[in-house]
């Protein structure tokens, strides 16, 4: 039972950071309506920045690196758009698709030139702050318990964000019906701006829970979790908010327990045969709407 | 029809366009000078000129393939025409964004209704509504008092808006589970709640059935006089367009082939040449 539990606990933690990388796939699509494959090179961008703000001087704090890096993707999120989506707004979504691939190749090789292809360790102050806790027998590190708390928080403000004010109506509005939002005076570019934050954002937040997971980084970090959380985002059903939270948890949840239980070799192709199975049952994700084709 | 006080004759401009006689001193809402536009060498809509009065219910229409929608789409800057200007207010609106085009008074509905269906009938009308408050993210995030008490002032008149056509008791409800009549009449508060000065309804009364057009006509005058804006409508339904219209705009391949009061227009042998077809033809 205490490995049950425990499995559990790691598997939600790993959920949550799938789950907030998995919410800037969905919104990024619901809004723009494109995949945005660069995404998860986002995360390695903001872990990077972590550590080289942290390596600046011995006494930066912790907290200070992570907002450094929070700075530095939701201006790299709002630029990438801008340089590269914004002029191909009306281009076939393929040539956007294109685009996004090279986004990232692009941002991979950058981190290669800078930092080399040695991987880097990845610490922050604040994860031995606070001290592992016991529940039982279950045993919850410190950075588990932050990663836990602070999703959970960014979920419920999102979701108020979302539901509750004027942005995030737009957004909504912006999602359904371009042009109608256009012409209720909407400005559609600036929505669009706005989402790519907001998603960067959260992917250099999910770069710190992941950093702090997983200890080490390199110039190819973010496209593993970015394929993970992708799929949790279709798992869930790409473009609904609820979705990515759902399927981003129950990702990480099925991984953690495919590894303690089955194998650790074959938890991944665990993870995506679920993936395979919900799609087929259910081709628009747990809780993805039906979408029917205006003429 | 007993708007004999509202409704006037109409009389000529210098620049040979026709407005009613109460708008004849101020100048016009809207105006288009030879507005045109090709789609890859095809010629959409050409040497299109119109000009609405301050207060005007106008309508545009013609047979099916004619433009219509099209030329609601320059009007609304979703598309830039290829030739000639739009004057919004006194104002060119040329390069300007659809957003833009919006704020400066320009509202629309749509021939296929394209609500926020998803969202509810309040929020519909909330979006409409922003456009008229003062954007702040900071305020937005967190929450302070100003952006709460603005909030609820937008609530309030999205509510005051919705009660126009008796939908208050709707405004929880998601806007894509309402009827079709009640979608519709969402539609037109949707686009009062922009502020408009003119608002363009595209097909308003399709699959309406006589009494729902009647009271869509009764309304479309209701907002008219309540709001003092003029309306610019497409329409196929003859009798609403004859009934309400006071200036009407025929197009026909493109092309506008008449203009006029409903008596002119009824008695013009193009357009009825255009929707019949000719004699010996």
């Amino acid at each position: 039972m205490t490995e049950f539990i425990q499995t559990l606990v790691s598997g939600l933690s790993l959920g949550s950071i799938y789950a907030l990388i998995a919410l800037g796939y969905t919104m990024v699509y619901g809004i723009a309506k494109m995949l945005n494959f660069a995404h998860g090179d986002i995360i390695m961008v903001g872990a990077y920045s972590v550590i080289s703000t942290v390596a600046l001087s011995t006494n930066i704090p912790g907290i200070v690196a992570v907002v450094v890096s929070i700075v530095v993707c939701a201006v790299l999120g709002v630029t990438i758009e801008f340089l590269a989506y914004r002029p191909l707004r009306k281009a076939p979504s393929l040539s956007v698709l294109i685009t996004a691939i090279g986004v990232s190749y692009l941002l991979q090789n950058l981190a290669l030139l800078i930092f080399g292809s040695q991987q880097k360790s990845f610490h922050l102050d604040f994860f031995d702050a606070i001290k592992p806790i016991y529940i039982g027998d279950v045993l919850i590190n410190g950075i588990t318990l932050i990663t836990l708390v602070v999703t959970i928080l960014i979920m419920i403000a999102l979701t108020i964000f979302i539901n509750g004010t004027r942005m995030g109506k737009a957004m909504r509005a912006v999602s359904e019906d371009k042009e109608a939002a256009e012409l209720m005076g909407i400005s559609v570019n600036k929505t669009i701006t706005v989402t790519f934050a907001i998603g960067s954002i959260l992917a250099a937040v999910a770069s710190v829970f992941y950093g702090g997971a997983y200890k080490y980084i390199k110039p190819t970090t973010g496209s593993m979790p970015g394929i993970k959380a992708f799929t949790a985002a279709v798992f869930g059903g790409i473009g609904s908010i609820p979705g990515a939270m759902l399927g981003g948890v129950l990702l990480g949840v099925i991984e953690q327990f495919a590894k303690a239980y089955i194998s650790t070799l074959w938890s991944d192709a665990i993870v995506f045969l679920v993936l395979v199975i919900v799609l087929v049952v259910k081709p628009t994700g747990l809780l993805g709407k039906k979408i029917s084709e205006k003429v | 029809m007993s708007d004999k006080s509202k409704s006037s004759r109409l009389v000529p401009l210098p620049t040979n366009a026709f407005v009613p006689e109460r708008d004849v001193d101020k100048d016009p809402i809207l105006e288009a000078r030879h507005l045109g536009i090709d789609f890859g060498g095809l010629t959409a809509v050409d040497d299109f000129s119109l000009i609405i009065g301050r207060t005007e219910i106008a309508g545009l229409i013609g047979p099916n393939g004619a433009g219509k929608t099209t030329v609601f789409n320059l009007l609304t800057n979703v598309y830039q025409p290829t030739r000639g200007s739009i004057m919004l207010d006194g104002y060119n609106t040329a390069g300007k964004s659809t957003h833009q085009v919006n704020k400066m008074g320009i509202a629309r509905t749509f021939q296929n209704i394209r609500l926020f269906s998803q969202m509810s009938v309040l929020d519909n009308v909330l979006v409409g509504l922003h456009n008229e408050m003062k954007e702040n993210m900071l305020a937005a995030v967190t929450h302070l008092f100003g952006y709460q008490k603005e909030e609820k002032k937008a609530k309030a008149r999205a509510l005051e808006l919705l009660d126009f056509f008796h939908m208050a008791d709707l405004a929880d409800h998601q806007a894509g589970s309402l009827p079709y009549g009640a979608q519709r009449r969402l539609e037109i508060v949707r686009a009062l709640a922009t502020n408009p000065s003119i608002v363009l309804l595209d097909e308003p009364a399709a699959g309406m059935n006589p009494s729902e057009t009647a009271e869509l006509m009764e309304n479309i005058r209701r907002i008219r006089d309540t709001f003092e804006i003029a309306i610019l409508l497409i329409e196929h339904d003859m009798n609403l367009v004859m009934g309400i219209c006071e200036g009407i705009c025929v197009l026909n391949y493109g092309k506008v082939i008449a203009k006029g009061s409903p008596e002119e227009i009824k008695a013009n042998p193009q357009v009825i040449e255009a929707y019949l077809g000719r004699k010996d033809g």
